[in-house]
């Protein structure tokens, strides 16, 4: 088949990669400068040597480290959480006959599409209620479990477990939930590390719901870059100081498991 | 195994008051042979329900409940602070469609939207399109272009407010370069606009493309032979052949991108250091005014009123998107 590509593709898609890292580098390039220079004029193409010292003023403006910490912990527990609940309620809606289960999940499928999102006043009023607001809780409750999630794993597991495995399991005494955690989790593995990555993502980069609920003394990642940017006059020298590091964690995820990523949604494509 | 179990049950009643020396060891294995199967019996009945009832309990209450309870808000007085006043009907609604803010956000929310969805899909169809050949290293070149998608919209809106700047921003600076007077970014609502769309561009065009490359790989490559044959070129066989028959993904990514960007919220936010959408609120949101409604002006009854106008939006638009894209499937099933 003549479907090697020839120059211009390679061309236009470097262009395209180019223009992907631009920004990033346009982000560490304004960083690496001095403030003195960015007051004047656009800075020069090759970076500067104020790099660490910029940062290191983003870090005593804002409380950096501890963002740091709270994001970990708050998308990490809550990925775990989700890819818990998900294997387990889609190994039982892929694998196990009961009754309701198909309107079960015909209400699953619907709620896919439902702009959860647009429930933040009443969940508001709740934490509120709880005592939760400015907590971490605030966050990690609400995003504990998804219906994407359960979706996405009953339709893995659909296929990645064979019938015969799990009533071979029963046979030999297992009980339901040891054959959940012996046949149906070593089978799902694939799939829950990539449905761990994106509600990692997912969780990592939300603003909206935190810049709601915590204060700006216990932040995430992305509301201490809010804060970076605060007040009248923008010192984008430790702004995107600042923004730089922020996305180093990402990058390094993306550089260890960039290709599971590639995978997962050309995955979800072909089945959602 | 049924058998069993029912002939289990008089030599356990049996057992119990009677105790044969030899006998005892197997009556009890019976005994509890048949009472693990009772237990098993059980256990397969109610696993299943064990087991999706974390989710939905969670999910109705952290998903489901607030999106229905938004509704009694929005019909009430209902202060951020002083919690739930007196019925309010519809007036919460009338007030929000009597604002001007309103039918602002609305527009800069549509054209937003507008102005990063298009040329995103057209982009990532012609991205997919250069990735669905035989690359050197391609592994490589795919996750390239999923780079920007990693970094976060709040990153991204600070790195844009930079290049866009009014004054010193490297956009204005190439704008000048090539003989035009620099625009003013953050001030005409046109250029915001465009400027904003960038963003949501810049970090979704590589996603989606690799979304419709899964899609486009799909096709049976014999296709493109016969239509080589025919003396199609390229781009006429990817234009006239492999985007209708990826059709169904190019809705699934419209659709899914609709919900998404309907509800834009951090790009527009830090594109400023106020966050209310520009001097003017060129370019508030609709997200924006409920945050702004709720948690600024600490009118939730309101806020609940545009949450659910919002919702009814997203379906509306869901709905246009479905209708047209039926319309155009019958039309080309015609021709």
């Amino acid at each position: 088949m003549n479907r090697r590509p020839g120059f211009l593709v390679y061309g236009l898609l470097t262009a395209f990669v180019l223009g992907s890292c631009a920004p990033l580098y346009w982000s560490f390039l304004v960083g690496s400068h001095s403030r003195d220079v960015l007051t004047k004029r656009v800075p020069p193409l090759i970076p500067g040597g104020h790099f660490w010292d910029n940062a290191q003023r983003a870090f005593e403006a804002v409380p950096f480290w501890k963002a740091l910490g709270n994001s970990l912990i708050v998308s990490g527990t809550i990925a775990t959480s989700v890819v818990f609940f998900s294997t387990l309620a889609g190994f039982a809606f892929a694998k196990l006959a009961f009754k309701g289960r198909t309107p079960l999940l015909v209400f699953l499928v619907a709620t896919l599409a439902v702009p959860t999102q647009l429930g933040v006043i009443p969940l508001f009023i709740v934490m509120a209620k709880l005592g939760w607001v400015g907590s971490l809780w605030a966050l990690i409750v609400p995003g504990m479990v998804t219906a994407f999630g359960v979706f996405f794993m009953r339709q893995y597991l659909l296929d990645a477990v064979p019938d015969e495995l799990i009533d071979a399991a029963r046979v030999d005494g297992c009980s339901m939930f040891r054959t959940f955690w012996n046949v149906a989790v070593p089978a799902a593995r694939p799939a829950a590390g990539i449905l761990w990555l994106f509600t990692f993502m997912a969780s990592w980069t939300d603003f909206f719901w935190p810049l709601i609920v915590l204060p700006a003394s216990n932040p995430t990642v992305q509301i201490a870059l809010q804060q970076l940017q605060s007040g009248y006059y923008v010192d984008y020298s430790l702004v995107l100081a600042g923004t730089t590091v922020a996305t180093i964690p990402l990058l390094v995820l993306f550089i260890l498991t960039g290709r599971q990523m590639v995978a997962g949604i050309m995955q979800g494509a072909v089945k959602g | 195994m049924k058998a069993g179990s029912t002939a289990v049950k008089p030599v356990g009643d049996a057992g119990s008051p009677v105790s044969p020396t030899g006998g005892r060891p197997d009556i009890e294995g019976v005994r509890r042979a048949a009472w693990r199967q009772r237990l098993s019996r059980l256990d397969t009945l109610v696993s299943p329900y064990v087991f999706v009832s974390p989710f939905f309990l969670l999910f109705v209450v952290v998903g489901m409940f607030p999106l229905a309870y938004t509704a009694w808000v929005s019909v009430h007085d209902w202060g951020l602070l002083a919690g739930r006043g007196d019925f309010a009907g519809a007036d919460n609604y009338r007030r929000v469609l009597e604002d001007r803010y309103f039918w602002n956000a609305l527009r800069n929310t549509i054209s937003i939207f507008l102005l990063s969805s298009i040329p995103q899909v057209l982009i990532a169809l012609g991205l997919a399109g250069l990735l669905d050949t035989q690359l050197r290293a391609r592994g490589l070149w795919r996750m390239s272009v999923l780079l920007p998608f990693v970094v976060a919209p709040a990153a991204v809106a600070l790195i844009f407010g930079n290049v866009f700047g009014d004054r010193y921003g490297l956009a204005n600076e190439v704008v000048q370069a090539i003989g035009l007077d620099p625009i003013r970014w953050h001030v005409d609502t046109l250029a915001s606009h465009l400027a904003i769309a960038s963003m949501v561009n810049w970090r979704w065009t590589g996603y989606n493309a690799l979304i419709f490359l899964a899609a486009m790989q799909a096709v049976p490559r014999d296709v493109y032979e016969s239509a080589a044959l025919d003396g199609a070129g390229r781009i006429r066989q990817f234009v006239s052949m492999t985007v209708p028959m990826i059709r169904p993904t190019v809705l699934f990514v419209v659709i899914t991108s609709t919900i998404g960007g309907l509800q834009i919220f951090a790009e527009p936010r830090l594109f400023d250091t106020q966050g209310l959408g520009g001097s003017d609120r060129q370019y508030q949101t609709l997200t924006m005014y409920l945050w702004e409604l709720g948690w600024r002006v600490r009118d939730l009854g309101m806020a609940s009123a545009v949450a659910w106008l919002l919702f009814l939006i997203i379906i509306i638009f869901a709905l246009v998107n479905l209708l047209v894209s039926r319309r155009a499937g019958t039309l080309r099933g015609q021709r």
